[in-house]
């Protein structure tokens, strides 16, 4: 009836998971107590959960984003502290079979729940309002994407409660992931939430890339499209390259633990090469899915902030097409250790330094972009800087790792993991803390305070220095990852210190959090009337802050690249137009929550092996999708005058302000 | 010849930082070896070689950040210029010289550090068949009729020819003041020359996760005189266990923290037997019937690699 | 900017001064997007195709392609898919003529041809796991089965979603919509028809000569 499940499968006897399952039963409990207290399920439902609009979805997505990052970055915290004191053999606190799932987990949870959903969501509340858009492509099909995440989610989430997880590492290499070594449910849950989650994120890539080819305001051609856009094009079309790799390769791992197949096992002709080739072929373009839209991000805020057109466009464009095109060519770099010949190993080395041309290119772009500059040091261009350095060093450590006859020595050591933390923390997250200060405005309508956004900058910056150049070092003594304890003593103290780094790091996410939270108390004041806070250039900064669910009364004709601050300099900007068109907008859907809901039975069902479950799971999905097909009332109108009153009340006001004011800087003059 | 001068000075301007880092036990930069010594100069001269120009970004980052900010308004404001056709083919030049100069490097390296690549010596290279097993790791030497767990021996000056495979899950073998690493698969024999030049015990150990008890997968590598080695086999020819059937099975259950221990009277063919029983349908009962045939029929594994990129 | 004219219809914005190409077109955008959707499922395919093209002499001792498949058979099958791909290509040109009627008679014996490729296919494996050449005897077998149960599936679903049209046409008639969903539905069936091709070609044929 039940499968493998039992009451057997809650981890009674482990006291840290008991622990944090009741921290989050409480608060989970005051979260839903809450909102009922408050009477906002009513309003939940119908404005977020069920909204088709890409400006709340992307919130959602970031929101699940800096959930996850809490949930991965107490795993780090673990990992870290366990290192610190496990030395000279000494067990330290968590025992080799805990330690192995907050391992996976950590990097499992960082890449696919905390930096996907973050650059994901980024792109939702961005790219339609850059390019002129009032929406994606397929409204719905984007809501099904966030609940599919969200799907994938739920599954990690149980799997600390009921069962366990994969503890195989973050990429489930078979034989270690096959039935026979990993026996548990952990690589099942490790397998379904990342297909239910995986399918999302395809589908996502699919609905942008038609929005960017399709959705362009008019005049906008593809060399007057803002960079960030640029890098959601590029990123989207790895997605659809990319994922569907990497569904076969979990589908081939679960077709050998669900039904006796042969693919990656030891025995009767598998090959676990085969596999560790696939998840490499998603894997490497997956880095660059996660980096590219936070050089985008770097690109738009550097511009902005230094208040000049970003240097070199049109090789910004070439070299992030390039990266693009590159990264499917240099997987192998992940395993020069595997045995392949020096000629296949020299190949994908110097293919792999390739990329860094068109990386080093962008670098040399921003910093001219600076150059003769009048750059405001607000937040988001702290974390600008602070990536242009970061990321620097840890492109080098790269570029010095695609060397195979250096790789050889530094392959899965420490070294190697300071080298992608250097990159993920200092691109990608930095990259997302930027983007979440910029556009925060455009959300919400308010800006995000200062002060507690530096602060939280420095304790990133510093607490990742500290947390991440001891395992160089670490590395270069000859420690390997994913070390439950070890003998030698005199790796401690670099441990202790990174471990002090990872404390000086949460400091800083408690600082963003206090930042948020702050803010929010005092919306009044930071309140963004213009919807141009920053002085920006690009067609978001047009509309009002937060964004009108229609994005844009009319849809902007584009004859130059920074569109909105030509308007500005030609006072063509803010202007009230006497009528307004209707507008075609979608109307909003469950099916995407419930068919998510059913994918989350369906994978839960499969992970235990309860197969009548599965089946309604499955048959739930499915006619939850056709009965959508068969629902005529999916869009609406919104009349023109109700267009010309929210027009109205916004831009009167705001036509006495900018008269009056350098165009150039209106929005900072204003605000 | 222009190139050569120009990585020498490199190799100098490194030697600093060698001299720092050595101080604290880096073991990577710190090589007993031959290969080792070469892959460390190979990571100065390629960390060097990019400072070149990562030194200056990071420089002119700073610079420009301060030079530019808004409070200065001394500095020259150009607002509209966003190009320069000359700076554009300075910043795409730069980065294509280094990386190209590095990948001539790396060809070279590559070529030379190859790992299946047997080591030039007058001296007549040593067979060390490694097994990684669930948690240790078996050093069979099939020119001497003995084999150990945890701990393996063998003469300074003398390539090492290692032939790696294993018996369970994925690892890697990897002595780190010796250089090179390389994966130990099942079904596979993957290959790895090293050479000690300094006698010591070395650490070496599994660098791949394996599972549960992969972080006790370690080992010592001793090097150590001719007579020495003598001396170590002689040790393990004294055991009074026999490497038969029997034994390997024990061996191969999962076991953690296991203690150095010597074989004698190793069953012939095993290394090739333990490769071949996930081959199709050999099965374990075959183990220690070696013929011509079956140990050819270990596959190289390079046509693997190849075959499934 | 005030010289645009700006029309109801999809939020399309006509401009007055020039030809400018229409952007919200709904019908082309969602062909757009399942023709990139079909080159990512080509995507799921080339990997499995290479998985099969890495493991299909990885026997293991067990039985090999030469040994197994029966190209009149599987002749057999290609068949009934290249009619029923013909049938819809029938169904797609009365759908353009506008006759619903006929339309629902074409698809339905599409899906008689398509239940008929299934049924063969079952029968097929079926045969195979009885005679102990199932997907767990070797690496060849498994990587065989992913590949053609994978076609098999997507068959399957276009078999659905055949059905469900059937009644979309009934109920809703010709409107854009379905001649929308129709014309998907005919890239999806034409795109199984061309990698059952590739299957045919690479698995069966290549394995039996």
């Amino acid at each position: 009836m039940f499968g493998k499940l039992s009451l057997s499968a809650i981890p009674y006897n482990e006291p840290i998971i008991m622990g944090t399952l009741l921290m989050v039963c409480l608060a989970g409990a005051a979260l839903l107590g809450w909102v009922t207290y408050q009477r906002k399920w009513g309003y939940l439902w119908t404005e977020w959960f069920t909204s088709v609009d890409h400006k709340r979805i992307g919130v959602m997505y970031v929101i699940m984003a800096l959930v996850m990052l809490l949930r991965g970055f107490a795993d780090a915290i673990m990992m870290r502290a366990q290192q610190a004191i496990a030395a000279s053999d000494a067990a330290g606190y968590l025992p080799p079979h805990h330690y192995d799932q907050i391992f996976s987990a950590h990097g499992v949870i960082m890449i696919f729940f905390v930096a996907m959903p973050f650059v994901v969501g980024l792109m939702n509340l961005v790219v339609p309002l850059q390019i002129g858009a009032r929406d994606v492509a397929y409204p719905f099909l984007n809501s099904l994407s966030y609940w599919l995440t969200a799907s994938g989610v739920v599954l990690v989430m149980l799997s600390m409660f009921v069962g366990d997880f994969a503890a195989t590492g973050w990429l489930a290499y078979p034989p270690l992931s096959e039935l026979k070594f990993s026996p548990t449910v952990g690589v099942d849950y490790y397998i379904w939430a990342l297909q239910l989650s995986g399918l999302g994120t395809t589908l996502s890539g699919i609905n942008f890339v038609v929005t960017i080819l399709r959705m362009r305001a008019p005049g906008m051609t593809l060399m007057k499209m803002p960079v960030f856009t640029w890098t959601a094009l590029v990123t989207n079309i790895l997605i659809v390259a990319a994922f569907p790799v990497l569904t076969v390769a979990l589908a081939l791992l679960a077709a050998d633990r669900y039904l006796d197949m042969h693919f990656f096992t030891n025995e009767l002709g598998g090959n676990a090469m085969l596999y560790i080739n696939l998840i490499w072929i998603w894997g490497h373009p997956e880095v660059y899915i996660l980096i590219l839209p936070c050089f985008g991000v770097f690109s738009e805020i550097v511009s902005t902030f230094s208040g000049k057109p970003l240097f070199g466009y049109k090789s910004m464009v070439y070299a992030t097409a390039g990266i693009g095109v590159l990264s499917f060519v240099v997987w192998l770099h992940h395993f020069f250790t595997m045995g392949s010949g020096a000629d296949v190993n020299a190949f994908f080395g110097i293919s792999t330094m390739i990329i860094s041309i068109p990386t080093g290119v962008k670098l040399f772009n921003w910093l001219f972009t600076m150059y003769r500059g009048r750059i405001r040091f607000t937040v988001p261009m702290l974390w600008t800087v602070g990536f242009m350095v970061t990321f620097t060093i840890g492109g080098m450590t790269g570029v010095l790792m695609a060397v195979p006859g250096a790789d050889f020595v530094l392959h899965n050591s420490l070294f190697l993991i300071a080298h992608f933390h250097n990159v993920i923390i200092g691109g990608v997250i930095f990259g997302c803390m930027a983007a979440i200060n910029y556009w925060f405005p455009k959300a919400f309508g308010f800006k995000l305070e200062e002060r507690f956004g530096r602060y939280s900058f420095w304790c990133w910056l510093v607490g990742f220095y500290m947390a991440f150049m001891p395992l160089y070092v670490l590395g270069l003594m000859g420690m390997t990852r994913r070390m439950n304890h070890y003998a030698n003593p005199a790796w401690q103290p670099y441990l202790i210190v990174a471990a002090v780094g990872a404390g000086i790091i949460a400091l800083g996410i408690g600082f963003t959090i206090l930042q948020i939270a702050v803010s929010i108390r005092n919306r009044a004041e930071n309140r963004d009337l213009t919807g141009d806070p920053w002085g920006g250039r690009t067609l978001e900064w047009s509309t009002s802050s937060p964004a009108p669910f229609y994005n844009f009364a009319v849809v902007p004709q584009i004859e130059e690249l920074d569109q909105f601050q030509a308007d500005k300099e030609h006072k063509r900007a803010y202007k009230l137009q006497s009528q307004y068109a209707d507008i075609h907008m979608p109307r909003n859907t469950g099916v995407g929550v419930f068919m998510a809901a059913f994918g989350t039975v369906l994978g839960f069902a499969m992970v235990w092996h309860i197969w009548w479950l599965a089946i309604f799971g499955l048959v739930g999905m499915v006619s939850s999708f056709i009965s959508r097909a068969y629902d005529t009332d999916v869009d609406y109108y919104v009349p023109g005058a109700e267009v010309l009153k929210t027009e109205r009340a916004r831009l009167v006001p705001l036509q006495k302000l900018v008269d009056h004011v350098d165009p150039a800087s209106a929005g900072q003059k204003v605000a | 010849m222009n190139k050569r001068t120009f990585v020498s000075a490199l190799r100098w301007s490194c030697a600093s930082v060698a001299v720092f880092l050595s101080g604290c036990s880096l073991d990577v930069l710190a090589p007993e070896g031959d290969i080792g010594a070469q892959e460390k100069s190979l990571i100065l001269i390629a960390t060097g070689l990019m400072l070149v120009v990562v030194v200056p970004v990071i420089a002119m980052t700073l610079f420009f950040a301060w030079r530019y900010r808004a409070s200065n308004t001394k500095a020259t404001y150009a607002p509209k210029w966003s190009h320069s056709t000359a700076i554009e083919a300075v910043v795409w030049t730069i980065p294509c010289i280094i990386i190209a100069i590095l990948a001539t490097i790396t060809w070279r390296t590559t070529h030379a550090l190859d790992p299946y690549k047997p080591l030039q010596s007058q001296a007549k290279p040593i067979t060390i068949q490694a097994v990684a097993m669930d948690w240790k790791w078996l050093f069979i030497y099939p020119d001497y009729g003995v084999a150990s767990v945890n701990e393996l021996a063998f003469p300074t000056n003398v390539p090492v020819h290692f032939e790696i495979t294993s018996d369970s899950v994925m690892n890697a073998f990897f002595i780190p003041r010796l250089g090179s690493q390389i994966y130990a698969m099942a079904g596979m024999d993957t290959q790895l020359n090293l050479i000690a030049n300094e006698p010591g015990s070395y650490a070496g150990l599994s660098s791949n996760y394996s599972g549960q008890g992969f972080s006790d997968m370690h080992f010592t590598a001793i090097a150590t005189s001719q007579q020495g080695f003598a001396d170590w086999v002689n040790k393990a020819k004294a055991s009074s266990a026999n490497l038969d059937d029997q034994a390997y099975h024990t061996l191969t259950q999962p076991s953690e923290k296991v203690p150095v221990s010597y074989y004698t009277n190793i069953k012939p063919g095993l290394f090739g037997s333990i490769i071949n029983q996930y081959m199709g349908d050999m099965s374990m009962d075959k183990i220690g019937t070696p013929s011509p045939a079956q140990a050819s029929a270990i596959p190289s594994h390079n046509d693997h690699a190849k075959a499934s990129e | 900017m005030s010289s645009s004219v700006i029309t109801a219809n999809h939020g399309v914005v006509a401009h007055g001064d020039a030809g400018h190409h229409e952007h919200h077109d709904d019908g082309s955008k969602t062909l757009l997007g399942f023709w990139i959707y079909l080159m990512s499922d080509c995507l799921i395919f080339s990997a499995l195709f290479a998985s099969f093209a890495v493991l299909c002499n990885a026997t293991a001792g067990g039985p090999t392609s030469k040994e197994l498949f029966e190209l009149p058979y599987v002749l057999g099958e290609t068949m009934l898919l290249l009619f029923s791909s013909f049938t819809f290509g029938v169904a797609m040109l009365n759908m353009h003529a506008g006759k619903r009627n006929k339309v629902i008679g074409w698809l339905f014996v599409t899906f008689l041809f398509g239940l008929g490729f299934i049924a063969m296919e079952v029968h097929e494996f079926a045969h195979l796991i009885h005679e102990g050449a199932g997907p767990s005897r070797s690496a060849f077998l498994s990587s065989y089965f992913a590949l053609v149960g994978t076609h098999g599936l997507h068959v399957s679903a276009g078999l659905i979603w055949i059905v469900v049209m059937m009644h979309m046409v009934g109920k809703f008639g010709l409107n854009d919509v379905v001649q929308r969903r129709l014309s998907c539905l005919s890239l999806f069936w034409h795109f199984l028809d061309v990698v059952w091709i590739c299957v045919f070609t690479i698995v069966y044929l290549r394995g039996v000569l």
